[in-house]
C-alpha cells in the first residue's frame, strides 16, 4: 500500500463518520490494523475459492468490518451476509503472513451483529431456543437426545425419506435431515461423575471433557476415548458438573452464554489436579483453549482461571503423540486418508499428531489427501444453516477422497464425521469414515 | 444510475450471480494489495472467452473503461479501476484447459492461480517456474499481464520467459492469437509485447505456458552475517565467479525477527543479514557449485553457513522468505515497499543510503532484496494514522527511486508500473520512446479505455508520487 497524504472522501461519506459498531465487543483496530491486505489468504479461503468474491474472502471480510467501523458501510443486511457465509475454519490464519487472528475478528463482528441487527422472526426463534434453551442445558439435552432417538426408531424418520415427504417444505430441509447425527443409547452423560481406572501401571490422571451433543450422538466415540486413554495409563475423570464448551455460541457471536459456560466449565475442572484436560473434538478444544479471550474485554476476573484452564487443555492426538505410546496395536489392514479438521489444523495448528499416531498402526497405508487443509463444510452448525455452500465443500472433499481410493477416511472432530459420512452415503464408495482415536481403539481391540 | 441498466445487459451474458452493482459490493473492489479507493462502475465475473469478448462489446458500446484483475495481489494497483467501468474479474475463469506432458505444455485460462499449476503438475515431475512470493494467492493471467518475476527469475527468468502463446479480446471484441505451442513463430512478437502489457494493449482469455522439468537435485543454502555489507560483498563475489544460483535473496535483520516470528523456520534473532541462496542442476555440479558458494561465504565473514537437510527444511526457508512482506504486519500497521532495480555490485552503496535516510526522516526501512538480479524490496514502515510521518514516507520513497535511476537501475523490477509509478516513467525513458510506446498503446486501444491511468504517465503529477491515490487505510 502506499501511505495517504490527505483526508480522502469520496461518494459524498467523510471518513469523520461515526462506527456503525454498537456498544460491546467488537472487531478493534491492534487486531484487524495487522492485516496489510496482502491477499495471500484468498486462495486459502473455501467460500472465496467456490464464489470467487472478494466480499467472501478473509481480506475481504476485514475491509468490511474496518468500513462498518469507519461508518462507510451500514452493520446490515449485506454485512450479515457475508460474515454469516464465513465457515470461521481459519484456513486464512494458517495461511497469514502477518498473524492476524482472524477467529477473533469474524466472532467479533458476529458479536456485534448478535447484539445490534435484527434477523427473521422465525430465525431467532429457532436461534434463541437452540443456544439458549437447549445447548447450554444437560437436562434438556437429555430430552432432546430421547425425542430424537424415537423419532429415528420408531420408523418415522425412515417414513419421511421414503415418502420424500420432507421435499415438501421450502428451502433444503430433505438435505439437512439427512445430515442429523444417530442418537447412541446409552448416553455419554450417565458416565459423568465416573472415574475410569488406568490400566497397568498409572502414568497420569487426566479429565475428559464430553462436550454437549455428544453425549448422545458420539458416546462411542466418548466411551472409545476413555478406553484408549485408559489403555495408555491414564486414570480418566469424567467430570460430573461440566457443561458444553460454548463453541457453537463463540461461531454465532453469542458471547454471554459462552462465557457463562465457559465459567462453569472451568470452575468444574479446577477442582481437581490434572496432568490434563483431553478432548476428542477440534471444534471444542480450540475454544476451550481459547477461553482467555472470552474474558479479556468483559468479566476480566475471568481472565487467570481462564489461562489456567486452557493451558491444560489437549487434544486426545496431541496428547497422545506427546507420551510414550501403548504399541500394543493390532493390525489394521487399511487403504486410508486423513482430514485435518479445521480447528485441530488451522485453530491449534495441530497437523503432525494425528499422522504421527496414524503411523504407530500396523498395516495402515496412509495415503496423503490433496486439499486435505480445505474445509469439508461441516464447521457445526454450518451445514444446516448454510446447507448449499457446504454441501458444496463436501462435493469438491469427496472427489478428492475418490482420488486417494482410500477405504478408510479419518479424522479427528465429531462434526467432520458427520459431513463426511453424509457424503460417502451420496458418493456411495463404501468408504468407512472414523474418528483417529477408534481406529486407535479398534487396533487396541484387535491386540487383545 | 448508469450501472443498472448496464448490470442488466451484463447479466444477460454471465448471469445474475456475475455482476455486482451495489455500492456496498464496489467497495470491495476500490483496493488490491495497493489501495487506491477507486471504485468500478460494475463488476463482472466471465467464465470463458465469449463472454468477455461480449463484455468488451457492452464496454465498447457504453465508452466505458475496461480493467481486468485476478485475485488482486498486485502491489503496484494495477488492477484498480482508476476511472470507474466495467471489472472483468477472472476468480472464476479458473479451468486448466489442457496439460501436455510430453511438450511440456499447458494451455490454461488466466485466472489459475500460479502454484495451483505447479501442484496439478508436481507428481510428475514438473512446474511452472516464476515464482512471485504471492504464487498461492496470485493468478497466472496477472503474471502475464505484470510480467511477474520471483526469488527464482535470477537463473529463469521472469513471466515472458514461460509464455508460449496467448488468445488475447481486444477493446474492439476481436479475438486474436499470438505466438505458437514452440518457440519460433515467424513475425512480431506479440506475445512478448502483451506480456507486461498490464492490461492496456488487450484482455488475456487463455494462457499456454511453458513446464519446466524439477531439477535432480536442490541444495538451498542460509548464509549469516553479522554486518550487512559483508552480505551485499558476497553476493557480488558469487557472480564474479562465475557461478548463477537458481536464487540468491538478501533479508536483513530486521525483517528476519518478524519472519522469524511468523514461521519458525530457524532463521537467527540476532544477526544484521542473512543470504538464502539455492543451487539446482545434476546432482555432481550442484554438490559442487554449493561447496563454492560456502566458501566465497565466508571468505566474506559469514559468522556461519547452514544447508537445509531436507526438503521440510528448504520450504520452510522459503516459506520465511515469501511471506516477509506479510509478516512486517506483525510489527507495523502498514508499510510502503518499493521495487526499484540496481546493478547487483552497487548493493553495499544502496544500503548505505538508505540507512542514512532512515536517520534523515526519522523512520524504519527493512531491507529485502533479490539480490541476485539487484532488485530491491525497501520495506518503509509507517502507521497511517500519524500524517506528518506519512508524508516522510513519500520523500523517503522519491529518494529511492531516484538514486535506483541514477545508478543506472530501474523504478521497478517485477511488481509491475500500475498506477502507482506511471509518472515515474520519464525518470527511465526519453520522450522518444515514451511516445512510440504510446503510440503502440493507441493502435490496440485507441480510445483509452483498457485499463486506462497505468503504465504510461499521465502528466496530471509528473515525477511526484501520488499522494492522492494513497491509503485505503485498511492497514
Amino acid at each position: 500500500m502506499i501511505p495517504k497524504t490527505e483526508n480522502i472522501s469520496e461518494q459524498g461519506t467523510a471518513e469523520t463518520k461515526s462506527s456503525g459498531y454498537g456498544p460491546g465487543e467488537a472487531p478493534r483496530w491492534a487486531d484487524y490494523s495487522r492485516c496489510v491486505h496482502c491477499g495471500l489468504c484468498l486462495n486459502a479461503c473455501p467460500t472465496y475459492r467456490e464464489l470467487g468474491l472478494e466480499m467472501d474472502s478473509p481480506r475481504g471480510r476485514i475491509y468490511q468490518m474496518i468500513q462498518v467501523e469507519k461508518g462507510r458501510l451500514p452493520l446490515g443486511d449485506s454485512f450479515v451476509q457475508h460474515i454469516d457465509l464465513c465457515l470461521d475454519c481459519r484456513a486464512c490464519e494458517t495461511a497469514c503472513p502477518s498473524g492476524v487472528e482472524y477467529g477473533k475478528l469474524v466472532e467479533a463482528a458476529r458479536a456485534q451483529i448478535e447484539a445490534h441487527y435484527h434477523r427473521p422472526p422465525l430465525t431467532t426463534l429457532l436461534r434463541k431456543l437452540f443456544y439458549y434453551e437447549i445447548l447450554p442445558n444437560p437436562g434438556r439435552l437429555r430430552v432432546f437426545g430421547t425425542l430424537m432417538r424415537l423419532y429415528q426408531r420408531s420408523g418415522l424418520e425412515a417414513l419421511l425419506r421414503v415418502t420424500h415427504l420432507l421435499k415438501v417444505f421450502p428451502g433444503r430441509l430433505d438435505r439437512i435431515a439427512e445430515l442429523a447425527p444417530r442418537m447412541e443409547k446409552p448416553f455419554f452423560f450417565n458416565r459423568l461423575g465416573t472415574t475410569v481406572p488406568a490400566e497397568g501401571r498409572r502414568r497420569y490422571r487426566v479429565a475428559f471433557f464430553a462436550g454437549c451433543i455428544a453425549n448422545l450422538s458420539f458416546a462411542r466415540l466418548n466411551d472409545a476415548t476413555v478406553r484408549v486413554l485408559a489403555k495408555n495409563g491414564c486414570e480418566v475423570i469424567i467430570i460430573r458438573d461440566q457443561v458444553c464448551c460454548g463453541a457453537l455460541h463463540v461461531h454465532a457471536g453469542i458471547r454471554d452464554v459462552a462465557r457463562n459456560l465457559a465459567r462453569q466449565n472451568i470452575k468444574a475442572f479446577a477442582a481437581g489436579d490434572f496432568d490434563a484436560v483431553i478432548s476428542n473434538a477440534a471444534g471444542c478444544g480450540s475454544v476451550l483453549k481459547e477461553y482467555p479471550l472470552l474474558f479479556a474485554e468483559e468479566g476480566k476476573e475471568f481472565y487467570e482461571p481462564a489461562r489456567e484452564f486452557a493451558a491444560k487443555l489437549r487434544d486426545v492426538t496431541e496428547f497422545l503423540a506427546g507420551i510414550d505410546m501403548n504399541l500394543n496395536l493390532g493390525i489394521m489392514k487399511f487403504r486410508a486418508t486423513y482430514q485435518d479438521p479445521c480447528h485441530l489444523g488451522h485453530a491449534q495448528r495441530i497437523r503432525s499428531a494425528p499422522r504421527k499416531l496414524l503411523a504407530a498402526v500396523p498395516g495402515l497405508e496412509l495415503i496423503e489427501l490433496k486439499e486435505a487443509e480445505v474445509c469439508c463444510g461441516s464447521a457445526g452448525v454450518y451445514n444446516v444453516v448454510h446447507n448449499e455452500m457446504s454441501e458444496r465443500l463436501l462435493e469438491g472433499k469427496m472427489r478428492r477422497i475418490a482420488e486417494t481410493k482410500a477405504d478408510l477416511v479419518l479424522t479427528a472432530n465429531p462434526g467432520c464425521l458427520l459431513q463426511l459420512r453424509a457424503g460417502v452415503r451420496r458418493e456411495g464408495n463404501n468408504q468407512r469414515v472414523m474418528h483417529v482415536i477408534e481406529l486407535l481403539d479398534e487396533a487396541y481391540r484387535v491386540a487383545g | 444510475m448508469k450501472s443498472i441498466g448496464l448490470s442488466n445487459e451484463l447479466a444477460s451474458v454471465v448471469g445474475e450471480d456475475g455482476v455486482l452493482w451495489r455500492a456496498e459490493d464496489l467497495m470491495l473492489y476500490e483496493y488490491d494489495a495497493l489501495s487506491s479507493m477507486r471504485q468500478p462502475d460494475v463488476v463482472v465475473f466471465p467464465r470463458n472467452t465469449e463472454q468477455v469478448v461480449k463484455i468488451a462489446k457492452a464496454a465498447l458500446r457504453h465508452n466505458l473503461p475496461l480493467i481486468a484483475r485476478g485475485a488482486g495481489t498486485g502491489l503496484s494497483g494495477g488492477s484498480v479501476a482508476t476511472e470507474g467501468g466495467i471489472l472483468l474479474v477472472f476468480s472464476r475463469m479458473k479451468k486448466i484447459l489442457e496439460i501436455d506432458l510430453e511438450n511440456q505444455r499447458a494451455r490454461v485460462q488466466p485466472g489459475v492461480v500460479n502454484l495451483d499449476l505447479s501442484v496439478a503438475v508436481a507428481d510428475d515431475g514438473y512446474y511452472y517456474a516464476p515464482d512471485p512470493s504471492s504464487q498461492k494467492a496470485c493468478t497466472i493471467g496477472g503474471n502475464v499481464a505484470e510480467n511477474s518475476g520471483g526469488p527464482h527469475t535470477l537463473a529463469y527468468g521472469v513471466t515472458t520467459n514461460h509464455v508460449l502463446a496467448l488468445e488475447v479480446v481486444l477493446p474492439s471484441g476481436e479475438v486474436i492469437h499470438t505466438g505458437a505451442s514452440h518457440w519460433d513463430r515467424p513475425g512480431y512478437d506479440l506475445t512478448g509485447l502483451f506480456v507486461g502489457s498490464e492490461g492496456t494493449l488487450g484482455v488475456v482469455t487463455e494462457i499456454t505456458v511453458r513446464l519446466s522439468r524439477k531439477p535432480e537435485a536442490v541444495k538451498t543454502i542460509l548464509a549469516i552475517y553479522n554486518q550487512t555489507e559483508d552480505a551485499t560483498r558476497t553476493v557480488a563475489a558469487i557472480t564474479a565467479r562465475g557461478i548463477t544460483p537458481a536464487a540468491l535473496e538478501m533479508m536483513d535483520g530486521f525483517c528476519l525477527r518478524a519472519v522469524e516470528e511468523a514461521t519458525h523456520a530457524g532463521y537467527p534473532m540476532d544477526c544484521a543479514a542473512v543470504l538464502l541462496i539455492e543451487v539446482e542442476g545434476l546432482k555432481e555440479s550442484v554438490e559442487e557449485h554449493a561447496d563454492e558458494i560456502e566458501a566465497v561465504c565466508r571468505e566474506n565473514h559469514a559468522r556461519e553457513v547452514r544447508r537445509a537437510k531436507s526438503a521440510e527444511e528448504r520450504d520452510l526457508l522459503w516459506k520465511g522468505r515469501k511471506t516477509a512482506f506479510g509478516a512486517l504486519g506483525r510489527i507495523t500497521p502498514n508499510y510502503y515497499v518499493q521495487d526499484g532495480v540496481i546493478p547487483r555490485t552497487r548493493l553495499p552503496e544502496m544500503l548505505e543510503f538508505i540507512s542514512t535516510l532512515e536517520k534523515k526522516y526519522d523512520l524504519h526501512i527493512g531491507n529485502i532484496f533479490h539480490a541476485g538480479d539487484g532488485n530491491l524490496h525497501p520495506l518503509i514502515l509507517y502507521d497511517e494514522r500519524n500524517r506528518g510521518q506519512t508524508a516522510r514516507v513519500i520523500l523517503a520513497a522519491k529518494d529511492i527511486i531516484t538514486r535506483c535511476v541514477d545508478m543506472g537501475g530501474s523504478i521497478t523490477g517485477e511488481h509491475g508500473v500500475g498506477l502507482e509509478k506511471s509518472d515515474l516513467m520519464p525518470l527511465i525513458f526519453s520522450e522518444n520512446d515514451l511516445d512510440l510506446m504510446r503510440r503502440i498503446k493507441n493502435l490496440f486501444n485507441p480510445d483509452g479505455r483498457l485499463n486506462p491511468g497505468k503504465l504510461l504517465p499521465t502528466g496530471k503529477m509528473c515525477g511526484e508520487l501520488r499522494g492522492g491515490l494513497l491509503g485505503g487505510g485498511t492497514a
